[in-house]
């Protein structure tokens, strides 16, 4: 990472970096959002506990 | 492809550490609450039941949620829940490293912390106001309506923090103040009933709730400050 940083040129670099925060954060939803979300009964049974207690909206 | 690796080792690590401690503040803290709802809303159900009530005809699909898989109670529902927390915890950790690498990357145990205070206001202060957490037998609007409002409100509140944080004119910042407040002028979908448990319970859920979450990131924050540190340094 220290090397591709100093070799690429900044420009470069943040196109370069804005692609992988962005995956990295649609991974973080995709989790939300099945902890959190989905309706299918068995995931919302198996985490309908943490739902209530971190205050997602639940039933 | 560094980046995405670095990025979701770090929330891997920070998610499992935040989740694990969120589990055992909700196993004193919010867990007993529920116990007690539940006896409550069982009660109002089977009341509910016992009443007569038709299936409108081509209901043949009706069923009661009682026939879907549940962990049964003790370990498996235990274990259900922090797995649930784990999963949630590598999601929002997710959310804030990658958010913070946009800004550079956080530097310090210190700085974490305070990007772990933003998530707090983000995803439990600003949608509690509206929606305050319910425990079982609290029954809300119409879930696909909460749910709605619930994102719709992280959203506006991050936007507005990050324009008040990082915008440079004066008129960012009442944008960012009129971002945070639309949702709640808007206003949340309300219950058309009211709440068939004890208020003393309803309302000490909700502190509960509110405490464990600020702890919870809190936590989040100052692991994510402190592992990102040392992964750069070394």
């Amino acid at each position: 990472m220290r090397t591709a940083s100093s070799i690429t040129r900044p420009v470069a670099l943040t196109s370069a970096h804005a692609l992988p925060i962005l995956f990295a954060a649609l991974l973080g939803v995709v989790l939300i959002a099945g902890a959190g979300f989905a309706s299918t009964p068995a995931l919302h049974n198996a985490a309908h506990d943490q739902r209530h207690s971190i205050g997602f909206p639940c039933h | 492809m560094h980046l995405f690796r670095n990025i979701v080792f770090i929330a891997a690590l920070v998610g499992l550490g935040a989740g694990l401690v969120l589990t055992v503040l909700q196993h004193f803290g919010t867990q007993p609450l529920i116990v007690q709802a539940e006896v409550f809303e069982q009660a109002n159900a089977a009341k509910a039941e016992a009443a007569p009530h038709e299936h409108p005809a081509g209901a043949a699909e009706h069923h009661h949620d009682e026939a879907a898989w549940e962990p049964a109670d003790g370990a498996e529902r235990f274990g259900w829940t922090l797995v649930a927390n784990i999963v949630a915890g590598v999601g929002f950790a997710l959310l804030l490293v990658a958010a913070s690498e946009l800004k550079g990357g956080l530097t310090s145990w210190r700085e974490g912390l305070l990007w772990g205070l933003a998530g707090f206001l983000v995803f439990t202060l600003a949608p509690s106001v509206g929606l305050p957490p319910e425990a079982p037998g609290v029954e809300g609007a119409p879930l696909m309506d909460r749910q709605i409002w619930w994102v719709a409100t992280a959203i506006a509140t991050a936007a507005g923090l990050a324009l008040i944080v990082y915008g440079r004119s004066p008129l960012t910042a009442v944008a960012a103040v009129a971002l945070i407040a639309a949702p709640h002028v808007i206003g949340a979908p309300q219950p058309s009933e009211p709440p068939a448990i004890p208020h003393a319970l309803e309302h000490g859920f909700v502190v509960a709730v509110i405490v464990t979450g600020f702890l919870f990131w809190a936590t989040l924050g100052t692991l994510a400050g402190a592992l990102r540190n040392r992964f750069v340094e070394a």
